[in-house]
């Protein structure tokens, strides 16, 4: 491993680090957020505790992620393959609109199957993420060059063993991108969810905005940002990690 | 061995291979050569079945590729694809162990392999065993290629323009490397390019294609002395007796020069005995000094002021080389004669231009020499 590498991972561990650390300091926003509005009677919001947002919100954020890789690789994987190929426009096209809903007209027609609370909020995050996900993993793999294709069939690979030993290697880099862009646009929009009641990093954001208090807004704003930043940075390290050598 | 029989393959109403029948015997070289988009590299596909032909039977080593399963007929053929394909992201060492790690070779067969084949492309497995491909130049690609298509020991390898990315230079160069391979191994090549001295250079059969259809099977001697038809007599183009030059081996040709050693150079008058005009220098090892002109020696001088040394590399060609070869070196230097030494530099002959002129006009008897050699 370079020593480049060595240092942004490092860099990236304290980074988390000092997050956990900043979450759990009740005092230090206290004093903060007191010395930014001094008129306030409330700056943090009384209903949990920082922390407590912040895991409702990594729950959130990472089981809807976790779907979307699941379900998001695959569909791109199925519709570069031959079985596949006729549905390509239509997926692309699919995941597609579902990027250009607003994720609260998504929540507001998922409610009535799902209900409230945490699983119609997934649904919405799921469908928001997807696009980003398949459609680079249709661009990674789509722009391995032919004649690696070839000359893996022409030798004697099964059309699976050219997907796991040469595409996919080849289009890691591409999806593992498509997957950062998925879960920063997630970080963003699970704060939506509090409007349902799934708790979150929305919760004092959208609480502060209903009853005039920035500093609410502020404590759920801030950490939201630094956690997109945070998350962006790790899995800037995984995309290094797959990048193969190539020398 | 291979053998097709009339093949055809469709693509809507054109016929890109139309009725082709032909047979490469086991350890030959076929060369399947033709303008671009004449349907060589879809004869090609077919043979391995990355194409399926819409009409016809084709057989490898005696076996219905179409009773195969695509796997397995593969792996037993070497395939070197025309835009080359190495895999970027694997080393060169295991690109060359792709098809090995199919069959399930364990990883210290497969690194010698392929430390192996790197020597017989002549690559330096110190060096390039542990790069990748996109540091690699485009010849260099080829021959890991190459060596990627040897690298199970297929009997059967299929060649698409192996060496068409290279330059003229190096491509003389890798076919000579290829040739040697072939003497070697002795597999049963079908190769495809469309260069035509690459086709007189390396094949034992010529199949000549246009427009899908085959317009001459046969060896290159007979293609040049009897070209089957027009297109085939301008596609093998006017300096016919030139390319024959390409089939003769200097060694057929050459004759036993006139020599003394060096420190002996007194006795060039009585070696040459008024019939040879030069004489050549030779070290005590036997490696070549230079040449002496007796038409320059006088009585009374000192006889060594008469030889002329020379760089071997430079003044000579290898036994091993074609006639054409011994043709423009002799041109180039302005010579009628010119030295033929072995691998080590050493003296073993002399080729004349009047060797060169009589292989030229009749230059079947020399052919049938190296025929023989090479069935021997
Ligand atoms: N998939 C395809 N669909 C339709 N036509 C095709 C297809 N593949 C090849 N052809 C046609 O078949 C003919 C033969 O193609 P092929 O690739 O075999 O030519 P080639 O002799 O290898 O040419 P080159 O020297 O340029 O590589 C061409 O006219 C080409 O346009
Ligand atoms: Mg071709």
């Amino acid at each position: 491993m370079s020593r480049r590498r060595t240092i942004a991972i490092a860099v990236t561990v304290a980074g988390a680090l000092a997050f956990v650390w900043l979450i759990n300091a009740t005092a230090l926003w206290e004093f903060a957020l007191r010395a930014l509005f001094p008129t306030l009677r409330d700056v943090l919001m009384p209903r949990d505790t920082l922390a407590t947002f912040v895991l409702q919100h990594l729950a959130l954020v990472g089981t809807s992620s976790v779907l979307t890789i699941a379900v998001g690789v695959p569909l791109g994987i199925w519709v570069t393959r031959r079985s596949g190929a006729e549905f390509r426009s239509l997926v692309v096209a699919g995941t597609d609109l579902g990027q250009t809903f607003p994720p609260v007209a998504v929540l507001a027609l998922a409610m009535p199957v799902l209900g409230f609370g945490f699983w119609p909020t997934i649904m919405a995050l799921f469908i928001y993420g997807l696009f980003p996900v398949v459609s680079a993993t249709i661009a990674g793999i789509e722009a391995v060059p032919r004649s690696v294709v070839e000359a893996g069939v022409g030798m004697g690979m099964s059309s699976s063993q050219v997907l796991m030993r040469a595409e996919l290697p080849l289009a890691s880099r591409v999806i593992v991108s498509g997957i950062r862009t998925s879960v920063a646009i997630n970080i963003g929009t699970a704060t939506v969810g509090a409007a349902i009641g799934t708790g979150g990093l929305g919760v004092p954001i959208i609480g502060g905005l209903a009853v005039q208090n920035m500093a609410y807004v502020l404590e759920g704003a801030i950490p939201a940002a630094l956690l997109a930043v945070l998350a962006d940075s790790i899995l800037a390290q995984v995309e290094s990690a797959v990048t193969v050598a190539e020398g | 061995m291979i053998r097709l029989e009339g093949v055809t393959r469709r693509y809507g109403d054109e016929l890109a291979v139309d009725d082709l029948s032909l047979e490469v015997a086991e350890g030959e070289v076929c060369v399947l050569i033709g303008p671009s988009g004449c349907g060589k590299t879809t004869t090609l596909r077919m043979i391995n079945r990355l194409i399926e032909p819409s009409g016809g039977s084709i057989m490898v080593n005696g076996r219905n590729v179409m009773s195969m399963r695509p796997e397995e007929l593969r792996r037993g053929l070497g395939y070197v694809i025309q835009s080359i394909g190495l895999f970027p992201h694997l080393s060169v060492e295991r690109n060359i162990g792709v098809v090995p790690h199919l069959l399930g070779w364990d990883k210290q067969r497969m690194a010698e392999r392929a430390r192996e084949l790197l020597h017989l492309v002549g690559l330096d497995p110190e060096v390039y065993l542990g790069k990748y491909p996109r540091q690699l130049s485009g010849g260099e690609a080829q021959r890991v290629g190459v060596a990627r298509a040897l690298a199970a020991d297929p009997p059967v390898l299929l060649m698409d323009e192996p060496f068409g990315a290279v330059d003229p230079l190096n491509r003389e160069r890798l076919q000579a490397e290829f040739a040697r391979i072939q003497r070697e191994l002795h597999k049963t090549v079908l190769f495809v390019t469309h260069d035509i001295d690459e086709a007189i250079r390396l094949a034992d059969k010529v199949a000549i294609m246009r427009d899908g259809r085959l317009q001459q099977f046969a060896s290159p001697e007979e293609v040049l002395n009897h070209p089957a038809n027009k297109f085939v007599h301008d596609f093998v183009g006017a300096d016919r007796a030139l390319k024959r030059l390409v089939r003769v081996r200097v060694e057929d040709v050459m004759r036993s020069p006139a020599i003394v050693q060096e420190g002996s150079e007194e006795l060039a008058f009585r070696v040459a005995a008024g019939r040879r005009r030069f004489v050549y220098v030779i070290d005590a090892a036997g490696k070549l000094v230079g040449w002496m002109d007796t038409a320059d020696l006088e009585p009374d001088m000192d006889p060594a002021e008469a030889l002329t040394r020379v760089d071997p590399a430079q003044a000579s060609v290898r036994s091993d080389a074609s006639l054409r070869d011994a043709l423009s070196r002799m041109l180039g230097l302005g010579f009628r004669a010119i030295a033929v030494t072995d691998d080590k530099c050493r003296l073993v002959g002399e080729v004349t231009f009047a060797a060169v002129e009589e292989a030229m006009t009749e230059g079947d008897e020399h052919i049938t020499n190296i025929a023989e050699e090479d069935a021997g």
